[in-house]
């Protein structure tokens, strides 16, 4: 073990280094570049014994990579933004396809207008694709969630997105402990997946799923996501008996007898952190809650976190324009509505395209919540830090 | 037909050959109907048929599988001695 200085970014690449990747496809975007510029670089100096093919775009590199996947080989890629978008419609075919692909999105902010820093707007359009998302807070995580991503993306046979914040993580530097290289080839053994494409085997992939036979082939899917839940406990509590770091599917903070909770994903998380401290040294019984499995979507946990708590505060860093609230709100709500106890529910957007969100509306957020709370009903969505 | 747990992982087909199941009677709006009189067992439909559904029997005579004919007319055309017709499948054929 070493401890290090690394971005996100860099994290990232050396998590693919020690996972010993076969295969690497992907097109440049700020600000993931320097993610695969590492990644050429260990593959240039002999470090990494991959295949590194560069491709003319995001829907070629994605496309490749469901292909090399299908071979058996442990692939992974990279992107952001306009990027991920650009993938849109293969991301689908990786999913249902049971390619075990792992990705990095380094959230950024949609065009239009051209914004290259961080918002969750690129995501969160893909979250009904299949892959299972994560969303981490810190270069360690970053780290540590990419190692996580191949077994889960192996044992269950589906992809895996990283979600990391753009600029905030991906390339701030931070102390990150690696591990031996042995450690991680001993967890995640190279151990090549069947090679579904072989001539031996003479399969027929990507077929024509008709009206007869779509629903029950789309469902597979579902199911498997579905059981991932199991693989991504196991994977969790096996990962810090190995590595000796803790992560759930949500991460709480001071939730034991918080009266008011605020609810985040991401980097932002520690600006919160640091909120609820302060505010604790008040005495204000104040929690936070950190969703890092996205998809599948931890219901039973929010509900149990939940149980006893007065007011929630739930933010967003990304728009659903006409929809009934914005994403993460959205399946909040949804996760709660049957639960016997619920708090009353604040929707919060910020931060979008880059923008800080500071101390104060932190502080700010705790206030609406607790002022909600007492009037016993929520207010529209309170759009943190907007002109006019 | 297969639930969800009997599909191959990945919607894969996992046997050779497995098109040998398929029956594509319903897709068709027209049939061939080939004159045995008139055919010249030239096997010019045979080559052309996109499908394969054209047969080569023991003595030389051409069969069309119906099972497997998806109406496309094509060896209706091929045939030079025009010895195949399409009939519309709610029409019955004279032969
Ligand atoms: S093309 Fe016409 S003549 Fe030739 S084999 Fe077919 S039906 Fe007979
Ligand atoms: S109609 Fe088309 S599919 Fe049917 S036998 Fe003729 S060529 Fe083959």
């Amino acid at each position: 073990m070493k401890r290090v200085a690394l971005s996100g970014n860099y994290a990232v690449a050396y998590a693919v280094k020690m996972a010993d990747v076969d295969f690497v496809a992907a097109y440049p975007i700020t600000p993931q570049t320097p993610i695969v510029e590492k990644i050429s670089e260990f593959i240039a100096n002999g470090e990494l014994e991959a295949e590194y093919v560069n491709v003319e775009s995001e829907h070629s590199a994605i496309s490749a990579c469901v292909g090399a996947s299908l071979t058996g080989a442990r692939v992974f890629t990279a992107t952001s933004s306009q990027g991920l978008a650009y993938m849109h419609e293969v991301l689908f075919m990786a999913s249902s396809l049971r390619t075990p692909i792992v990705m990095a999105n380094v959230n950024r902010a949609l065009s239009h207008p051209l914004n290259i820093w961080n918002d969750h707007s690129d995501a969160m359009p893909e979250r009904d694709c299949g892959w299972i998302q994560f969303w981490v807070e810190s270069a360690q995580e970053a780290f540590d969630t990419t190692i996580q991503a191949f077994k889960i993306a192996e044992e269950v046979l589906l992809p895996v997105m990283v979600n990391l914040d753009g600029f905030i993580l991906s390339h701030v530097y931070e102390a990150v402990e690696l591990p031996d290289e042995e450690l991680v080839r001993d967890y995640i053994p190279s151990k090549p997946l069947i090679n579904r494409v072989s001539p031996k085997l003479s399969y027929t992939i990507g077929v024509v799923g008709p009206p007869e036979y779509y629903f029950e082939m789309k469902y597979q899917v579902l199911e498997a996501i579905e059981r991932s839940r199991n693989n991504i406990n196991n994977v969790n509590k096996e990962f810090s008996k190995i590595f000796g770091r803790k992560y759930g599917n949500i991460n709480n903070y001071m939730m034991e007898d918080a009266k008011y909770a605020l609810i985040t994903m991401g980097a932002v998380t520690g600006t919160a952190k640091f909120v609820v401290n302060e505010l604790r040294k008040k005495g204000e019984k104040v929690g936070l809650i950190s969703i890092r499995c996205f998809r599948p979507f931890p219901m039973d946990e929010v509900i149990k976190l939940l149980e006893d708590v007065k007011g929630v505060g739930v933010l967003d860093r990304a728009l659903t324009p006409g929809g009934p609230g914005h994403p993460l709100y959205t399946d909040i709500c949804c996760a709660l509505y049957n639960a016997k106890n619920k708090p009353i529910i604040q929707s919060f957007v910020g931060g979008l395209g880059g923008r800080d969100i500071l101390v104060d509306d932190f502080i700010k957020m705790f206030e609406i919540v607790k002022e909600v709370s007492e009037e016993g009903r929520p207010k529209p969505c309170v759009y943190i830090g907007l002109r006019g | 037909m297969k639930t969800w747990k009997e599909i191959p992982i990945g919607a894969m087909i996992i046997e050779p050959g497995s098109s040998i199941e398929f029956d594509v009677t319903l897709w068709r709006v027209f049939r061939p109907v080939l004159d045995k009189n008139k055919c010249t067992k030239c096997g010019l439909c045979w080559i052309y048929c996109p499908e394969g559904a054209i047969m080569v029997k023991e003595d030389g005579s051409y069969e069309i599988n119906l099972s497997y004919c998806k109406g496309c007319g094509i060896c209706q055309k091929s045939c030079n001695v025009k010895a195949i017709t399409m009939v519309r499948e709610d029409e019955k054929s004279s032969t």
